[in-house]
């Protein structure tokens, strides 16, 4: 079996153009989603109390929510969790209300409701402070990671290229807190995790292409920077293709199987990996040319690694 | 041409059977268990004594257990059913502890591993599950840091004004304001004395010269860092202790009480649902008391006998004597600042210093000149009952509120001793800022869904990888496997918390290492489609595959170590694995899968074809 019989080089960057104007329309859109709708922050970034529970046959949700307001929690948001059977009730944290106890209250609130007694599943209980620090961790972490590739890309390719992935690669994260945005599902901590474990792992993606291009630059004199270019991708598409292939299964994987809790987590890997393909394949490789790389760049590295660290 | 020298293929072979000697206790699944540990922080657990008194109940009770296993802390009895494992708590409980009203020990319920005893003699235990796979509470509070340091300034002064009072130095109004102290003088000259006096009597004030409001001279003393900094510890490493007691109590087999950043604990108890308990223990406070003995001849006799005098109790001293004591409380642990284990001056003999506040230096002080060789009893009162920790003869008046308790102590013992009485008097208050509970359904549903998900992700590749490269592709496949083999052994030996999302990291690993495989994969195909001869092609394809693997994992690597410096929670549970993962994926992918190819070809001369699929070359 093999899925690509190409005989000559795809002219990809024949219609580089093309490409980024999609891409930046997705950016500017996911952008626009962000300002105007926000993210669906989960408990632990907003602080307050999320109760879990499960009843033997599925509950009628209304008395819930008007027991849990004549108790006192009118702001209670009470909803149906992956089944009918399970209810999730979120309740925010604010003044004058003894935060650490609100689970053990409402479990009293529910059990006195009609209709079966809850099992209680899970409480999750965040005081705001911590709310506040996950988000600057969160923010740090982002940080973190886009000036070690930047920084690690530098010195083993050139200024260009890890200026072009890095371009990629945010846009991917923006894309999939975009999303996130339009959906409004919820963005949790583990959701977060993905989407770093999607920066690290695309950028991989462009390294390939950039290994190749580095190879293709020093092997073959005869061609032109866009044709290096698209020598390079056309010669890794298939790698790209199958790898990528195998990760989604994966994923799928988990999506299909690993209930709610990992539901949004490869959500957001799935988006990152769509598009982690497109971006740092059909995107990176455009504003490497666009910068200005070319072959003597890699055929005197020595003075070109000075110039990555100006 | 294509060989591994035998060291490297001996090398990799032993690394394997390594990982599969540390993966196989977590096939073997869990057998219930009773464990003892000590419940009280002045009673050290003896080991070898503690497992031969449970095979004695045991046997003599009749009730088959399939291995006793000691440890530091505990000692477990493993039993083949759950009926045994009730039985047989019930009768460890009375064997250990027959006065159930003062418990010495926890017994409690736990699980372990059924592997057999050869492999938890090796160290190879199961993987160490989150609270999130089975079930449990966890805390996350906040020390009240102001709080502990508000508390120290109010008593500096108090302390103050005494030795402003002392030292005949006249002040006209000592007051405590946010986080400093002002002293009022009528002029600047006592303002001079004082600062002196001050100076002399502490470093841990850092003073300053200020006109008040109606222009009074004023002395503000605001604590040193260094002080801030050693009252936050202290307060800290106190209230950790308070915790351990408390938690005692519940009968967790597998207690978690940790320092989280400055002014954090994290408290996790698996197995236990009864968060309204947990909170409440969680949240008690224990007090100190100095009390006399009642020394009265021939009381102590009748008290034995029941009759205790009036105005007068009966405690057990720690090493079993009688001992009288009066009602009356001479001081109470407010009064205590400090307490540190050290040694007698002269002596040499271990010791606890004790440090009072100016109040309390002065009643103490009146109290031992009165009762020069007399005893005085130092007690812990706990949920309304009172421990004797010690009971020493004074000998002399003591005064400027540093006492030492010394006699029959071990070094040990002192250091328990010191942080017991900390542990009592000086809770600073805390407070619950992240809880997090798991019922154990939802627990064994999330290692279910977990597990099945790495399980069907797993065989979607490996059915793709074998369809599509053949005999490579089954290479790649056993090289993932021993790739999921080493995370699960390297993860069992480091006895890491796995969660949900470390669960999560292991299938998205997985996933991603076999990007590794398919490089090679691809480039073995592009240099036959180039026209090299099979042997050639395998070794550039692995060769040149290695710079860009390497690459690319260290970027992902790079994002891995940012999750694991600045997550918390889930994230650290997921980052842990990712990076782990990354480095078994490098062995694997590149070592194994090559060693494997090495074996199947490398001796081969004259090599025809490789078992990698159709390699489509374009026609011209």
């Amino acid at each position: 079996m093999e899925f690509f019989r190409i005989k000559n080089d795809i002219p990809f960057m024949r219609h580089a153009l093309v490409f980024n104007v999609i891409s930046l329309l997705t950016f500017v859109l996911a952008v626009l989603f962000l300002a105007t709708r926000g993210l669906n922050l989960s408990v632990e970034f907003t602080g307050g109390t999320l109760v879990e529970v499960h009843y033997s046959e599925a509950p009628q949700l209304e008395p819930i929510r008007r027991a849990l307001s004549d108790d006192g929690y009118p702001d209670a948001q009470v909803q149906n969790f992956g089944s009918a059977r399970d209810v999730l009730i979120r309740l925010p944290n604010r003044d004058g209300l003894e935060s650490s106890r609100v689970s053990e209250k409402v479990m009293t609130t529910l059990s006195a409701v009609d209709g079966g007694s809850p099992e209680l599943r899970r409480v999750e209980f965040v005081g705001p402070q911590v709310g506040k620090e996950l988000a600057a961790d969160g923010a740090m972490a982002l940080l973190l990671v886009v000036v070690g590739i930047m920084v690690y890309l530098a010195l083993r390719f050139e200024w260009r290229f890890s200026v072009a992935a890095i371009i990629a690669n945010l846009h991917d994260v923006i894309i999939i807190l975009g999303f996130f945005a339009f959906f409004q599902w919820e963005f949790s901590l583990a959701v977060l995790a993905a989407v770093l474990a999607v920066l690290g792992y695309s950028v991989n993606e462009s390294v390939v292409v950039f290994d190749r291009v580095r190879e293709t630059f020093k092997k073959k004199r005869g061609m032109d920077t866009p044709q290096v270019l698209n020598h390079a991708i056309t010669r890794t598409i298939s790698r790209t293709v199958i790898t990528h292939g195998s990760t989604q299964m994966m994923v799928l994987s988990m999506l299909l199987f690993g209930g709610e809790t990992l539901y949004y987590f490869s959500l957001a890997l799935t988006i990152g990996i769509l598009f982690g393909i497109y971006s740092s394949v059909l995107v990176a490789s455009p504003l490497v040319m666009w910068l200005g790389v070319s072959r003597e760049q890699f055929m005197k590295p020595k003075q070109e690694k000075q110039e990555a660290v100006v | 041409m294509n060989r591994y020298p035998l060291w490297k293929n001996l090398m990799i072979g032993i690394v394997l059977v390594v990982g599969l000697l540390y993966t196989l206790p977590n096939f073997y699944g869990e057998v219930p268990a009773v464990q003892v540990s000590s419940g009280k922080a002045t009673l050290k657990l003896d080991a070898s004594s503690t497992t031969a008194r449970i095979e004695q109940a045991l046997a003599a009770a009749g009730i088959p257990q399939t291995g006793i296993f000691a440890d530091q802390n505990s000692v477990r009895a493993r039993f083949d059913t759950t009926d045994l494992q009730l039985q047989a708590k019930d009768v460890i409980e009375r064997t250990f502890n027959p006065d159930p009203a003062d418990p010495d020990y926890v017994v409690a319920l736990n699980l372990l591993s059924a592997s057999p005893n050869w492999l938890t003699s090796v160290n190879a235990l199961p993987m160490y599950l989150g609270l999130d796979l089975r079930g449990g509470v966890h805390f996350l509070l906040q020390v009240d840091m102001p709080g502990a340091i508000t508390k120290r300034l109010d008593s500096t002064a108090a302390d103050l004004r005494t030795l402003l009072r002392d030292q005949g130095v006249r002040h006209s109004g000592i007051e405590r304001d946010g986080r400093s102290i002002a002293v009022r003088f009528r002029d600047a000259g006592l303002r001079d004395s004082a600062r002196r006096a001050i100076e002399r009597f502490t470093g841990d004030l850092q003073l300053a010269d200020r006109d008040g409001p109606d222009a009074m001279p004023e002395l503000v003393a605001t604590l040193t860092q260094q002080a801030e900094k050693t009252i936050q510890e202290f307060a800290l490493k106190q209230n950790i202790t308070t915790l351990h007691n408390r938690i005692n109590e519940l009968g967790v087999a597998e207690p978690v009480i940790q320092q989280q950043g400055a002014d954090r604990i994290v408290v996790q108890l698996p197995g236990v649902q009864d968060v309204a308990k947990a909170k409440d223990i969680l949240g008690r406070t224990a007090t100190l008391e100095v009390r006399m003995v009642d020394e009265t001849p021939g009381a102590l006799e009748a008290a034995m006998n029941g009759q205790v005098p009036f105005g007068s109790e009966l405690y057990t001293e720690r090493g079993g004597r009688e001992l009288l004591v009066k009602k009356q409380v001479v001081l109470t642990g407010d009064r205590l600042t400090d307490a540190q284990p050290g040694f007698d001056g002269q002596t040499q003999e271990p010791a606890v210093h004790l440090t009072l506040d100016a109040a309390g230096s002065r009643i103490f002080r009146d109290v031992t000149r009165e009762n020069v060789g007399k005893r005085m009893a130092i007690l812990l009162i706990e949920k309304g009952k009172g421990e004797v920790i010690t009971a020493p003869v004074i000998r002399t008046e003591i005064g400027g509120g540093r006492v030492q308790i010394s006699g029959q102590m071990t070094t040990q013992e002192a250091t328990d001793v010191a942080l017991l009485l900390r542990a009592g008097s000086l809770a600073a208050p805390m407070e619950i800022i992240e809880e997090r509970t798991v019922g154990p359904s939802l627990g064994a549903e999330n290692i279910e869904k977990g597990f099945d998900s790495t399980l069907w992700g797993f065989a979607a590749i490996a059915a793709f990888m074998i369809a599509y490269y053949l005999l490579f592709g089954l290479v790649s496949v056993i090289a993932l496997a021993s790739n999921l083999l080493l995370l699960v052994a390297l993860l069992s030996m480091l006895q890491a918390t796995l969660t949900l999302p470390g669960i999560a990291a292991i299938a998205l690993t997985l996933g991603m290492a076999i990007d590794a495989n398919v490089l090679i994969n691809e480039r073995i195909r592009e240099e036959l489609r180039n026209g090299s001869s099979p042997q050639a092609a395998i070794t550039a394809g692995y060769e040149r595959a290695f710079d860009t693997i390497l690459d690319s994992n260290i970027t992902t690597l790079i994002a891995g170590i940012a999750l694991l410096v600045f997550g918390s929670g889930p994230v650290r549970g997921f980052a842990v694995v990712h990076c782990l993962g990354i480095m078994t994926s490098m062995f694997s992918a590149i070592l194994v899968s090559r060693m494997l190819v090495n074996l199947i070809y490398g001796r081969k001369r004259k090599l025809e074809k490789l078992s990698i699929g159709q390699v489509w070359k374009p026609s011209n």
